[in-house]
């Protein structure tokens, strides 16, 4: 990687008024990740607060049901706010208060990114102020009152689709009017470089804990490593400690919607092409004359035309796979991973346990796979349950 | 490029804007030519994009207006090439990187050339960026168009010395958009630019008094208006013309 580019991706596509300030976080990061007081605080943070490090859990009654390889599950939804986001969440606040930033912002699509943000602004005494699509926040409306609870003031957000691009969208131009004293805490691998790097490495966290359990419990690396991906974060940080290990397939499952085959779809790497958007060159769904379109999946987390520069360049490469999980396979998961192992997975993870139940059955039983189960499926439930056609708030 | 620097000449500057395809594309030509006799030195046309992330809720809304109405970049270009022949203002196109990335560079700017547009202003390409489009704009004598914004700062010299054309200097922090009061120092980054280069210097953003675009010529070469003709389009839909070409005037005597 050269200039915040992998291969043809990634860059700095943002507007000269934001072109101080991504300098300046990048000297600052660039510093402070080598600062040995910066990561014994961080790694206090990620243990003392987050609950790291996270399980690698031995799915047995799910691995034997499937027949073949043994699935293991990195429960990232047993952190703290309930997801893998607060991994860099801390790193991010953090490095935003060593560089004198008295507040941070945020886009959120399911809300998790958003209620991590709210905790760590709370816990390290920093204004908080989130962008999530007014769609969404209605889908989510408990995590915006969870995020309100934490202090932080909630935007819904009025403009385009109303969900977690146009987010974005608004998180760009609130931090370009008070780029002085503001921090943009990204929760994705995407946005302008330094941002898949800095969210990258602080998900790394993922990937290093699975390949020293697994080491332990099997002696051996997994034979691959699953993950959702709507920016990527989750599968990038899961990823990233395999990339040079090369027998270990690396698999990220897009959020297919309705089917690749309709327009109903979040699937930016099955469905889309090569686009520059959000700070970055990378695979964005698209109209036929280059507007991002408007996509659509049952989960708000993954509901996002775009991926990360580095997972673009992952495909490419062919080191890692992207395949495509509709809403009623990730459904189909997210009931069987809750049946067979008592674990409601967050609706964003399904979609990695729904490619899991489609491999493991076709692998050998020496083999193992690692999912990442990224969050917790609590948010989900009501959602489900309409999806189900059951009616709870009778 | 060299039409560009003409129009600075002994003068300053009244550079307005408006969206392609805002209220449709008959329109948009009709009014770029109104906007050019009533005494537009240059105009700017937005090419609408589904996510302006650098422009406010005015510009916006005209982009998702025009879009509705299926504007495609050929279509843009058919108008220009037609306006072109009734105009003497030069034209240049603001648009984001990705309908210009998927139209494909060479063949966009091989058509910029065509039909005598002169410039690009991309508000999501920094300087740092500019490899993306800078042959295929210097193959075509297209200038590409440098913001300077207010927390530019240390890269004003880098920034002023390799412009092209005029320097767009965004005259406050956010994005685009009618504002009451401009607080940045313009004159102070105005004499750091002047520093390195005799580039016209044009301010924008925030600009919609005649009033204000007069104090703002006391220290630039010219001034940039956009959401508040974009505002006045909103307004008067199809029958814009008349109010266009008084208001475009008000600001040309204020700054004349």
């Amino acid at each position: 990687m050269n200039n915040g580019k992998f291969g043809i991706y990634g860059g700095q596509f943002i507007p000269e008024t934001l072109m101080s300030a991504i300098i300046e976080l990048e000297a600052a990061y660039n510093h402070f990740k080598c600062d040995e007081n910066f990561k014994r605080e961080l790694r206090s943070l990620l243990c003392e607060y987050a609950g790291r490090p996270s399980l690698l859990y031995y799915a047995k009654n799910a691995s034997e049901k499937l027949g073949g390889a043994k699935i293991y599950l990195k429960r990232e939804d047993l952190n703290h706010t309930g997801s893998h986001k607060i991994n860099n969440v801390l790193g991010q606040t953090l490095l935003a208060k060593k560089m004198g930033k008295k507040r941070i912002i945020a886009e959120t699509g399911a809300g998790q990114h958003g209620v991590a943000a709210a905790t760590a602004a709370a816990m390290l005494g920093m204004e908080c102020e989130i962008f999530m699509g007014e769609e969404d926040t209605k889908r989510q409306a408990l995590n915006v009152f969870r995020m309100k609870l934490l202090g932080a003031k909630v935007n819904a957000v009025q403009s385009g689709t109303k969900t977690l691009k146009d987010a974005v969208n608004e998180a760009f131009r609130q931090w370009a009017s008070r780029v002085d004293d503001t921090f943009y805490v990204l929760g994705s691998v995407m946005g302008p470089h330094p941002y898949p790097v800095i969210v990258r490495d602080f998900q790394s966290v993922i990937g290093n804990e699975i390949k020293e359990q697994i080491l332990k419990k099997e002696g051996k690396l997994p034979s691959a490593v699953l993950a959702c991906v709507g920016g990527g974060s989750n599968a990038m940080g899961s990823f990233y400690a395999f990339l040079e290990d090369k027998d270990v397939k690396l698999i990220g499952c897009e959020a297919a919607g309705k089917g690749v085959d309709t327009t109903e779809t979040a699937a930016s790497i099955t469905t889309g092409r090569t686009g520059i958007f959000h700070g970055m060159k990378s695979y964005f769904c698209q109209t036929e004359n280059g507007q991002i379109a408007p996509v659509y999946s049952i989960s708000a987390g993954l509901d996002y035309p775009g991926i990360g520069p580095e997972h673009a360049w992952l495909n490419d490469e062919k080191r890692a796979q992207y395949v495509p999980v509709t809403d009623a396979q990730a459904v189909e998961a997210f009931v069987f991973l809750s049946k067979t192992e008592g674990i409601i997975p967050a609706i964003e993870s399904a979609h990695a346990v729904y490619h899991a139940m489609q491999i493991a059955p076709k692998m050998k039983k020496e083999e193992t796979i690692a999912v990442c189960l990224s969050g917790r499926g609590d948010k989900d439930v009501e959602m489900i349950a309409k999806y189900m056609g059951e009616n709870i708030n009778e | 490029m060299n039409k560009i620097s003409e129009i600075f000449k002994n003068k300053k500057c009244l550079i307005t804007y408006l969206t392609a395809g805002d209220p449709n594309i008959e329109k948009t030509a009709e009014y770029i030519i109104a906007m050019s006799k009533s005494g537009a030195d240059l105009i700017e046309i937005g090419i609408p994009f589904s996510d302006p992330t650098a422009e406010g809720e005015v510009i916006q809304n005209a982009m998702k207006r025009a879009l509705k109405n299926d504007v495609s970049i050929d279509d843009i270009f058919a108008a220009v090439s037609k306006v072109k022949k009734e105009i003497a203002a030069p034209l240049a196109f603001m648009t984001y990187l990705n309908p210009v990335f998927n139209y494909g560079y060479a063949n966009f700017f091989k058509k910029c050339r065509e039909t005598g547009v002169c410039a690009v202003i991309v508000p999501d390409m920094p300087y740092e960026e500019r490899g993306e489009i800078k042959d295929f704009a210097a193959r075509n004598e297209i200038a590409i168009i440098t913001l300077i914004a207010p927390t530019s700062k240390e890269r004003i010299k880098t920034l002023a010395a390799n412009a092209q054309g005029f320097i767009y200097l965004v005259s406050s922090l956010g994005v685009t958009g009618v504002r009451n009061e401009i607080t940045t120092d313009i004159g102070g980054i105005i004499d750091e630019i002047k520093k390195v280069s005799n580039i016209p210097v044009a301010v924008g953003f925030g600009i919609s008094t005649p009033q204000q675009a007069k104090e703002m010529t006391k220290y630039a070469d010219g001034v940039i208006v956009g959401s508040a003709i974009v505002k006045i389009i909103a307004r008067h839909g199809v029958n814009a013309s008349q109010k266009l070409s008084e208001y475009v005037s008000s600001l040309k005597k204020a700054i004349d």
